[in-house]
């Protein structure tokens, strides 16, 4: 026998092999946007789907395309449905925009790291949005507002193309209502009935209502949307330490094993996908990396 | 009362401008109100002011034929907008129309020119701060150039 | 001679090389199958092996960068060659690997995991460069919060017989890494194979258990002094002839500090990322998942195979490839190997088993672009230094 491994070396495993899906079924899809779905699930051989943190992903199988690796949009304190959000973009995605309500698919996760939501208590928060990046923070909205008064000013900037480009309108307009939430919402550019503000989000950080001596930023969206906002915030005074983003890197095993993940010495789907900024901004700044 | 100046002074553009400067610029300041959907100005016109905002939205756009009124930037509470008025052919490139109700103050350009020309001092106050909103907008506007929400799939 | 040497000297055996045959025998009437290198194709390759006649005898290889040739050695001698192009992985971490079958009938869709076979397997000769390079798999492969299923149990199931290498060649550097030419720890069974004019005979040391019962049926004599000495003298003049060196002090270091350097887009002018390396390297673990469907489209399948991060694809995400340069991509194989690795393992990816050097079809060497970086790194501290002295 090898002298090398531990004692309790078994084959047997406490867990379930986490390259295995699980099968769900679809109850329903809904648009967005014109290219942008959602995805609700439930799941086949049990009543609750496992409990996730805001930030955390799942890969999500179709039978006979593919799996990719999509950011859990639902509200975590809900058990009983999954929601994904994401473009139809690619050959997966094309084919999951087109599922019919019953159509069973293969998830695996939850994997990666969550907003660090709890330890923003006490803070202000700052969620800064752009385009899809809407659907990963979404989740952390929900865990502030499920707990408002344990937070100071609740903050959320979010960019996006157009008008029709506005992800969860219904829910923004819901939020915008609430005295407790300031949300600004801007588009890159806009044709006659749009009534809010046209330009990037970067330019919402500076005068958004938060005391940047005691807060707590979440950013997700394109990397250079990304670095840009960053940027800003730092401008405005708040450290890197209390930034933080979510990065994107080509997945397969999401267990941290298969290697396509690594950005420097980190691996996205284990040690991310939500990075503190100051953890990963010397990385984001080299080109190729 | 509120007086002109004191009200110019107000506004984060101006912020830490010299007493004597400040009370310059005055002289070419006067206090304007835009009902909502109304032009401030027109693309094409002769561009004679530089306006700095006080209260109110105002959406900068240009017409595209078949598309209407394209808006690619608004302009808040605390910002400048206007800069045609400084070079040949002093013509606005695009049109500002009131999104919601504006009480801006407006710079006669003639005026703002002869100034800063006669006094080199208060020229390079200007310029300075001017040249840094210029740069700001430029680079936001570069990454809307960009279009990164839009991925080739 | 030391209390400690006498102690060892205890646990080392002799076979003479008239009994080889009964040491594999002995493993097999165990349940083990026997796996060790052999000719094959103009090359030394790690296959099915039963008898001392299937094991390279009489051969020897020659090797620098970019070359590799089988050539004639000691007639007699059994374990004259050095590293093939085949490592041991591909036994513990199958090149590929079906992970789950799903199938799909009138709407309904079951998904069954493939149950895993780990077989009793012996593996003869494995060189101590490639028991680090186990080493190194293990802390990746089983010290995470997920473990690779089919790589655990497979591991349970190996039995080491070492062999500590005659000499070293060209491109070697395990010296460097301090993972060899010994083979100190690791193994179940260590031969060292002296060769002389009037006998041909093996120094065994027992690394377990499972060895010392192995070895109990074999007839085997207790090694005396003179014996020790000769292996020492073996392995010492083996540690003195490597080809290669690599000075890994601070190397990590100055790796994080070169991101920028010239020196990856001169490799890049030669490299042709053909991923020859990634092949051949004992430690390299990127794998990628397919999905397939068979003809009726009933039954689906994930398998998981081999992958390279100089693959365009390995990178790609919606958007593009993230490394689409050839410069970046040898910089990350490269990074990895030498300095990332560490900080996400505890210990260096690279043994200096030299497979990379001489593989590679247009010769790049890995210890040769270490040390460029290390003088440019040292021309920049003395710049430093002098401008610090003139102020």
């Amino acid at each position: 026998m090898a002298t090398r491994l531990p004692e309790a070396a078994s084959v047997t495993f406490s867990h379930p092999d986490p390259m295995v899906p699980h099968l769900y079924r679809v109850l329903r899809t809904r648009w967005d946007t014109g290219d942008t779905f959602s995805l609700e699930l439930t799941p086949e051989q049990s009543a609750d789907i496992p409990q996730f943190e805001a930030g955390q992903f799942n890969m999500v199988y179709i039978y006979g395309v593919g799996e990719i690796p999509i950011s859990i949009s639902g509200d975590p304190a809900r058990r009983d449905t999954l929601i994904h959000t994401t473009r139809a973009v690619g050959t997966v995605t094309r084919v999951m925009s087109k599922l019919k309500v019953d159509d069973l698919l293969g998830v695996r996760g939850p994997f990666g790291s969550a907003w660090p939501v709890e330890t923003g208590r006490g803070k202000d928060m700052i969620i800064v949005a752009g385009g899809i990046g809407l659907a990963p923070l979404r989740p952390a909205m929900y865990r502030i507002l499920a707990h408002r008064e344990d937070y100071g000013r609740v903050v959320l900037l979010y960019g996006a193309r157009t008008p029709a480009d506005v992800l969860y309108r219904k829910e923004l307009e819901q939020w915008r209502s609430q005295f407790d939430l300031d949300v600004f919402v801007t588009v890159d550019r806009a044709t006659g009935n749009w009534r809010g503000s046209v330009g990037l989000v970067t330019q919402l950080i500076g005068r958004a209502p938060f005391d940047p001596m005691n807060a707590m930023a979440m950013v997700c969206g394109p990397e250079v949307m990304m670095r840009f906002t960053t940027m800003e915030l730092k401008k405005r005074g708040i450290s890197g330490d209390h930034i933080y983003v979510s990065l994107e890197r080509n997945m397969k095993c999401a267990i941290g094993l298969c290697g396509h993940c690594q950005v420097g010495s980190l691996f996205v789907c284990k040690d991310g996908p939500v990075f503190r900024h100051s953890r990963v901004e010397p990385l984001l700044t080299k080109w190729e990396i | 009362m509120k007086t002109l100046e004191s009200i110019v002074a107000q506004h984060p553009f101006f912020n830490g401008l010299a007493q004597p400067y400040l009370t310059l610029i005055t002289g070419c300041a006067s206090n304007v109100v835009i009902k909502p959907g109304e032009l401030l100005f027109r693309e094409g016109e002769e561009a004679t002011q530089f306006f700095t905002i006080r209260t109110g939205i105002l959406k900068l756009g240009v017409l595209v034929p078949g598309q209407g009124e394209i808006v690619f930037q608004t302009i808040h509470e605390g910002e400048i907008v206007g800069w045609s008025w400084m070079f040949p052919p002093y013509r606005w490139h695009f049109t500002g129309r009131a999104a919601t109700e504006l009480r801006v103050l407006a710079f006669d350009a003639r005026c703002l020119l002869q100034k800063c020309e006669a006094d080199s001092g208060f020229g390079y106050e200007f310029m300075k701060r001017f040249s840094r909103i210029m740069m700001e907008r430029i680079q936001a506007t570069r990454l809307q150039l960009i279009d990164m929400y839009q991925t080739r799939g | 001679m030391t209390r400690a040497s006498t102690e060892k000297s205890r646990s080392q055996q002799v076979i003479e090389r008239r009994d080889f045959q009964l040491l594999l025998d002995a493993l097999m009437a165990k349940g083990y199958r026997l796996i060790g290198p052999r000719a094959r194709d103009g090359a030394l390759v790690y296959d099915e092996i039963a008898a001392v006649a299937d094991l390279p005898v009489g051969l020897t290889d020659e090797q620098e960068r970019g070359t590799y040739r089988l050539k004639a050695g000691d007639p007699e001698r059994l374990f004259g060659c050095g590293l093939g192009p085949h490592s041991w992985k591909k036994y513990l971490y199958p090149p590929e690997l079906r992970l789950w079958q799903a199938q799909r009938q009138n709407g309904n869709m079951t998904i069954v995991p493939e149950p895993h076979a780990p077989e009793r397997l012996a593996l003869i000769g494995m060189r101590a460069c490639e028991i680090q390079a186990l080493a190194v798999l293990d802390k990746v492969l089983l010290g995470g919060a997920y473990v690779d299923r089919a790589y655990q149990a497979q591991r349970e199931q190996v039995l080491v017989v070492a062999v500590n290498c005659g000499r070293a060649g060209k491109t070697c550097f395990c010296a460097s890494m301090n993972s060899g030419p010994r083979a100190s720890t690791g193994f179940d069974l260590a031969l060292t194979e002296v060769l002389e004019r009037d006998r041909h005979y093996f120094v065994v040391e027992s690394g377990s258990k499972v060895g010392a019962d192995v070895l109990s049926a074999v007839p085997t004599s207790p090694a005396l002094e003179a014996d020790l000495q000769k292996a020492n003298a073996i392995i010492e003049q083996t540690a003195g002839q490597m080809g290669r060196s690599l000075d890994t002090h601070r190397l990590q270091e100055m790796l994080y500090a070169s991101t920028e350097s010239p020196v990856w887009d001169e490799v890049a002018a030669r490299c042709l990322t053909c991923g020859n390396c990634t092949l051949v390297c004992p430690t390299c673990f990127c794998t990628t998942v397919e999905d397939y469907t068979d003809l009726t489209g009933e039954t689906g399948s994930r398998v998981r195979r081999w992958d390279s991060c100089f693959t365009m694809d390995f990178s790609y995400i919606v958007g593009g490839h993230v490394r689409a340069s050839a410069r970046a991509r040898y910089r990350q194989w490269m990074m990895h190997k030498l300095a990332t690795w560490k900080d996400q393992f505890g210990t260096s990816g690279c043994v200096g088993c030299g497979r990379c050097i001489t593989w590679c079809p247009v010769g790049i060497d890995i210890t040769e672009e270490a040390q460029t970086i290390r003088a440019q790194n040292e021309a920049k501290q003395d710049t430093g230094t002098r401008r610090k002295k003139t102020s």
